[in-house]
C-alpha cells in the first residue's frame, strides 16, 4: 500500500526546465523557437498538469491538446526528449529535471504542441475503408445478435484498443519519406478488420488499398511503431503478417 | 461572413451526436456535425463499464426483460424520471446494443460452461449455456436486479464511439472538426443554427439548418474534482440556456461516482466493485455492507458514494496530505480477471499511481461524474420552447435518469436516443411547413453580437484572470454543491457564484490573438459556466428534500409530497445573476410504476397523496389481467408504444422469449 502519510523532506520537491517549441502558423511573422519554463514538480505530476500550470500561471498563450487527461482518448501525444509519447500518462518524476516537448513530427501543425491527428486520421478512414463491410445492409436488430467465439471477440477488441493518437506515425521512418504512407494505425485497422468474421472483404480487396508502397510494401520493417505504441497493440507481428499474406495476393 | 446551409446541424461529435446524425442521414437528410475534438476523442470514450441492455443472455441475467430494466431505472432515478421516456429506452437498448454488433462493435460473449466468479467476496462457480455460447455477454452493475450490463473488456465506450464514427464516416457525413458553437440563431420562437467559431483560425461562421440538435456532454468541469474530460464544460447546456426560452431541467442532479482516483478524479469503472470489488476503510475493514446489507458495493451510485463520505466523516477515512481517502480492493479478483477484463484500470493504476492492482489497494474517493439535468426536451428530443432545437444524450433532460442514473445506462443512453431523435428530427425535417427560408439578416446579427463579444473580451483592460475565476467557480461548487449540501453551504455557494459572475465582466486577457488562443475560450466560456453553475446552485438551494443524488442535510427525507417535480432552469434576463426557477409536476396518477423505497439507501420519505391511489390502482390491473402476458399488463398500466418511432416499437428476441411475428407490434 502507498505510504499515505508523506514525510515532511518528501515535501520538497525539483524544478523543473520545460523547453516547448513555440510556432503559430497562423500568427505573421511568428517563428519557430524553443521557450523554457521553471516549474516546481508535486506528487504525482504529470506533463498534463505541469503544461496546465504553465499555461494558468506563466503563458495564457500556449497551445497544446488534452481531453480525457487519462490516456484513453489519444488527443495528447507529443514528443517528449525526442520519443513520441501520450503526455497526459508522463509522470514528471520518471525524467531528468530538464524536459523539451516539441509537437509531433508528419502531421499539420495547429501551434506550439497541437497538431492536426484527427484530419489525417479521418482521411486515413476514407482511404481505407476502416468500418465493418457487414454481409446485409440492414440487419434485424429485434432478432438474437449473431454468435461470434469469445476468443475472435478478445482478438478484435486487442487491435480496436488502438486510439489514433498518432505516436506510430510520428516514430516511423518510411512516413518521414512518404507523406502518403498509411502507417501501423492504418495496417492495425485492416488487421482488425481481416480478423473480424463479420467483415466480407478478401485479402484481394485488402491488397487493393495496401498492396503497394503506400502500404505494407513501404514499411521498412524498422518498428518504432510497436516502441512507442502507447496501447501495446502488437504490432509487429501483425504488420508482419499482413505483408506475408499481401505478398501471396500479388 | 460565411454563411453554410444544411438539413440537420447536430453540436457535438460523441456517441449522442454521430448516432442522431447518422439516422438523420440514413433518413436523406444532408447532416453537419460540429465538434470541438475529433469525434473519437469524445468523453464517450471514457465509458469504461458497459452498456446496460436486457439481452438475458449470461446465468446471472436469465430472466431479464424490459420490465425489469425499468423497474430499476425508475428506482435508480429515485422516482424523478419520465417513466415514458423509461419504457422508450429499454425496449431500445436491446437494439442498439445488436445494432453496433452487426456495425462491428467487438462486445464480449459468453463462453459455455463453468467459470469462476466472486459475488460477495466469495469464490462462486457460474455455469454458462451450451445455448448462450457466442452470445453478448452481460456484467454485473450496481443498482439492478440482473446481470445486464454489456461491456467490450473495460473499454466499452471506445468501442462504441469508434464503431459509431467509422459508421459516420461510411456514410460520408461531414464533420467539422475544432469549431464551437457560441451561440444559436434564434427568434425567440425558432431555432435556426448556430454562430460557429473556428478555433484554429478564428473565424465566424453562421450554420443555418431547418433542425439543431445539441449532443454535447456534460458539464463536469463546473467542479474541480471530476472525472470528466476537459471538454466536458457545459457548453450545449449553455447554449440553451443563453437563448433565455428555452429550460433546462433538473440541474441540481450531479452524479458522484464512488470510485475516482485520489486524488486526481480519473475513473476507475464500476466494473471493478460489479467483478466482485470490495471497498475498506482505514483499517482494512469492508464496510459496505454495515450500511447496505442488502446491495453492499453494489448499490446505486448515490447510495454508494454518500455512505463512503459519510464513513469517511466517522474519521475511517485514509489521511493524506490532499485529506482521507478510502480504498477499492480488487486483489481478490486475480491477476488473471484484471489483466483481461480490467486492463484499462490496470493501465490507468500504472500510470498514474504507480501501483499494481492486482497487489495493492486503490486510493479512492468520490468525484462528479455526470450531469442528470440538460437541456428539456419532449420524449421526441425537441425542445418544448423552442421549434427546431432538440437535444440527445448528457447534454439532454428528456428524462430518463431523474435525480441518480444507473451505471450503464449512460453510453445507453446515447446511442438509444441517437437512435429515437435521428428519426423524430427526421421526421420534423420531412414536414413542408418546418422549411426555413434562411434568415441571413438574424443570421448576421448573431454573428456580429458574437464578434463585437469577443474583440470586447480581447481589448477589456480589467482586472480579473479568466482562468483564476475558473478555478474559484470549480472550488465553490465541490465545496458547496457537493455529495452533502445544507442550506447554509449552498446560500454560500449561489453568493460567491454571483460575485464571481460579476467579476466575470472585468477580465484582462495577456494574449490577444483572434486566431487559436486558449486564453480568449476560457474568457468566453467563463461567464456561461457560472451561469450553469448557478442553476445547480440556486436549483440545489431552493429544493429542500433529497432526492437521488441530491441530498440535503437539513432536509433528508424525499418528500413527494411537494416536490415530486422537474425543476426548470431558464436565464430570461441576460444580466441577471440568478436564474428564473419554474417547475413541472410528475403525475403519480399516470405512473406504471408508483413511489416507493429503492430497496436500498434509507427507507424515508412523504408519499405524495396520489400515491396509495395509484398503488391501489395498478394492484387492481394487475389482479384483473393476471392471465395476460407481461406486454398487455404493461400496455393497461401505462401506454407508451405508440410514442416510440414507428421503426423502433417492435419486442426484443432473446434465448428464452422467442419472437413469433412482432404480431405485438
Amino acid at each position: 500500500m502507498p505510504d499515505s502519510n508523506a514525510p515532511a523532506e518528501a515535501l520538497r520537491h525539483r524544478f523543473l526546465t520545460l523547453e516547448i517549441l513555440r510556432y503559430n502558423p497562423q500568427e505573421a511573422g511568428s517563428l519557430p523557437r524553443l521557450q523554457s519554463y521553471r516549474i516546481e514538480e508535486a506528487d504525482g505530476m504529470t506533463l498534463f498538469i505541469a503544461l496546465n500550470e504553465i499555461r494558468t500561471r506563466q503563458d495564457p498563450t500556449l497551445q497544446f491538446d488534452f481531453v480525457c487527461r487519462a490516456g484513453i482518448c489519444g488527443s495528447c501525444a507529443m514528443m517528449v526528449n525526442g520519443r513520441p509519447r501520450l503526455a497526459c500518462r508522463t509522470l514528471t518524476l520518471d525524467y531528468p529535471d530538464h524536459i523539451t516537448l516539441t509537437p509531433l513530427p508528419f502531421f499539420e501543425l495547429i501551434g506550439d504542441l497541437s497538431v492536426n491527428t484527427g484530419k489525417w486520421m479521418r482521411g486515413m478512414s476514407e482511404r481505407l475503408a476502416t468500418w465493418l463491410h457487414g454481409r446485409e445492409e440492414t440487419v434485424d436488430v429485434t432478432r438474437i445478435e449473431e454468435r461470434m467465439e469469445p476468443e475472435v471477440a478478445e482478438a478484435i477488441y486487442e487491435m480496436d484498443r488502438c486510439v489514433e493518437c498518432g505516436c506510430c506515425v510520428a516514430a516511423c521512418g518510411t512516413a518521414q519519406m512518404r507523406e502518403d504512407f498509411v502507417g501501423a494505425v492504418g495496417f492495425g485497422k485492416i488487421a482488425r478488420f481481416r480478423l473480424d468474421p463479420r467483415d466480407t472483404r478478401t485479402d484481394d480487396d485488402f491488397y487493393e488499398v495496401i498492396g503497394d508502397d503506400r502500404g505494407v510494401f513501404g514499411c521498412m520493417s524498422l518498428l518504432a511503431c510497436h516502441d512507442v505504441c502507447p496501447k501495446n497493440l502488437p504490432l509487429q507481428t501483425q504488420i508482419a503478417f499482413l505483408r506475408r499474406k499481401m505478398a501471396m495476393v500479388g | 461572413m460565411k454563411t453554410i446551409l444544411t438539413d440537420v446541424l447536430v453540436i457535438g461529435g460523441g456517441l449522442a451526436g454521430l448516432r442522431t446524425a447518422i439516422g438523420a442521414k440514413q433518413r436523406g437528410h444532408e447532416v453537419i456535425v460540429l465538434t470541438l475534438v475529433p469525434p473519437k476523442r469524445s468523453h464517450s470514450a471514457a465509458a469504461q463499464g458497459g452498456m446496460q441492455a436486457s439481452l438475458a443472455n449470461v446465468t446471472n441475467g436469465i430472466g431479464d426483460n424490459e420490465d425489469i430494466h425499468f423497474g430499476d431505472t425508475v428506482r435508480g432515478s429515485d422516482w424523478g424520471c419520465d417513466q415514458i421516456v423509461a419504457r422508450m429506452f429499454v425496449n431500445t437498448s436491446p437494439k442498439a446494443v445488436r445494432e453496433l454488433a452487426a456495425w462491428g462493435t467487438p462486445w464480449s460473449r459468453v463462453r459455455r460452461g463453468d467459470r469462476e466468479v466472486i459475488i460477495n467476496s466469495q469464490k462462486v462457480t457460474l455455469t454458462e449455456r451450451d445455448t448462450a455460447h457466442g452470445l453478448i455477454a452481460q456484467r454485473d452493475f450496481g443498482g439492478t436486479k440482473k446481470w445486464r450490463t454489456c461491456y467490450v473488456s473495460d473499454g466499452t465506450g471506445h468501442a462504441m464511439l469508434f464503431t459509431t464514427s467509422d459508421q459516420a464516416i461510411r456514410h460520408g457525413i461531414e464533420v467539422h472538426e475544432r469549431v464551437e458553437a457560441l451561440a444559436l440563431i434564434h427568434d425567440g420562437a425558432r431555432c435556426y443554427g448556430a454562430v460557429v467559431r473556428n478555433l484554429i483560425t478564428g473565424e465566424l461562421s453562421a450554420y443555418l439548418a431547418k433542425a439543431t440538435a445539441i449532443a454535447a456532454g456534460g458539464a463536469g468541469r463546473l467542479y474541480r474534482v471530476t472525472t470528466n474530460a476537459v471538454i466536458c464544460e457545459g457548453m450545449g447546456h449553455a447554449l440553451a440556456l443563453e437563448t433565455g426560452v428555452a429550460a433546462l431541467g433538473n440541474m441540481e442532479a450531479i452524479q458522484f461516482h464512488p470510485t475516482g482516483i485520489f486524488p486526481a478524479g480519473i475513473l476507475v469503472t464500476e466494473g471493478c466493485r460489479g467483478d466482485g470489488g470490495l471497498l475498506r476503510d482505514v483499517d482494512g475493514h469492508r464496510f459496505m455492507p454495515d450500511y447496505e446489507p442488502e446491495k453492499k458495493e453494489l448499490a446505486s451510485r448515490d447510495v454508494v458514494s454518500r455512505r463512503m463520505e459519510e464513513h469517511i466523516r466517522k474519521g475511517k477515512g485514509v489521511p493524506t496530505r490532499f485529506g482521507p481517502h478510502l480504498w477499492l480492493d480488487i486483489t481478490l479478483l486475480g491477476r488473471r480477471h484484471i489483466e483481461h477484463n480490467l486492463r484499462e484500470v490496470k493501465e490507468i493504476c500504472g500510470s498514474f499511481l504507480g501501483i499494481d492492482p492486482a497487489e495493492k489497494w486503490i486510493p479512492v474517493r468520490p468525484a462528479q461524474h455526470y450531469t442528470m439535468g440538460g437541456v428539456r426536451t419532449r420524449h421526441t428530443g425537441e425542445s418544448p420552447y423552442l421549434k427546431g432545437l432538440f437535444a440527445a444524450g448528457e447534454a439532454a433532460c428528456w428524462d430518463l435518469h431523474g435525480f441518480n442514473r444507473l451505471g450503464g445506462n449512460s453510453v445507453a443512453e446515447t446511442v438509444v436516443a441517437g437512435m429515437i431523435v435521428g428519426e423524430f428530427i427526421s421526421d420534423f425535417c420531412d414536414r413542408p411547413d418546418n422549411n426555413i427560408a434562411p434568415p441571413l439578416t438574424l443570421a448576421q446579427e448573431f454573428v456580429r453580437r458574437e464578434e463585437i463579444r469577443l474583440q470586447e473580451l480581447l481589448a477589456a483592460n480589467g482586472q480579473e484572470s479568466a482562468f483564476a475565476l475558473l478555478a474559484e467557480m470549480q472550488d465553490t461548487m465541490t465545496r458547496c454543491v457537493g455529495i452533502f449540501r445544507e442550506a447554509e453551504g449552498l446560500s454560500e455557494g449561489v453568493t460567491t457564484l454571483q460575485r464571481l459572475l460579476q467579476r466575470s465582466g472585468n477580465l484582462k486577457l495577456t494574449g490577444k490573438s483572434w486566431g487559436s488562443n486558449p486564453e480568449l475560450v476560457a474568457a468566453y466560456r467563463l461567464k456561461r459556466m457560472l451561469k450553469l453553475a448557478l442553476t445547480i446552485a440556486y436549483g440545489a438551494y431552493q429544493r429542500t428534500e433529497s432526492r437521488g443524488a441530491h441530498f440535503r442535510e437539513d432536509f433528508p427525507q424525499r418528500n413527494d409530497r411537494d416536490w415530486l417535480k422537474r425543476t426548470l432552469a431558464s436565464w430570461p434576463d441576460e444580466d441577471a445573476t440568478l436564474p428564473h426557477l419554474a417547475y413541472e409536476r410528475l403525475e403519480v396518477r399516470k405512473m406504471e410504476l408508483p413511489p416507493g423505497w429503492r430497496g436500498y439507501g434509507t427507507r424515508n420519505y412523504i408519499d405524495h397523496p396520489d400515491t396509495p391511489i395509484r398503488q391501489a390502482e395498478v394492484e387492481r390491473l394487475r389482479e384483473k389481467l393476471d392471465a395476460a402476458d407481461r406486454f398487455a399488463v404493461q400496455e393497461a398500466l401505462m401506454p407508451y408504444r405508440d410514442k416510440l418511432p414507428a421503426v423502433l416499437r417492435n419486442h426484443n428476441e432473446r434465448l428464452d422469449e422467442p419472437l413469433e411475428d412482432n404480431a405485438h407490434a
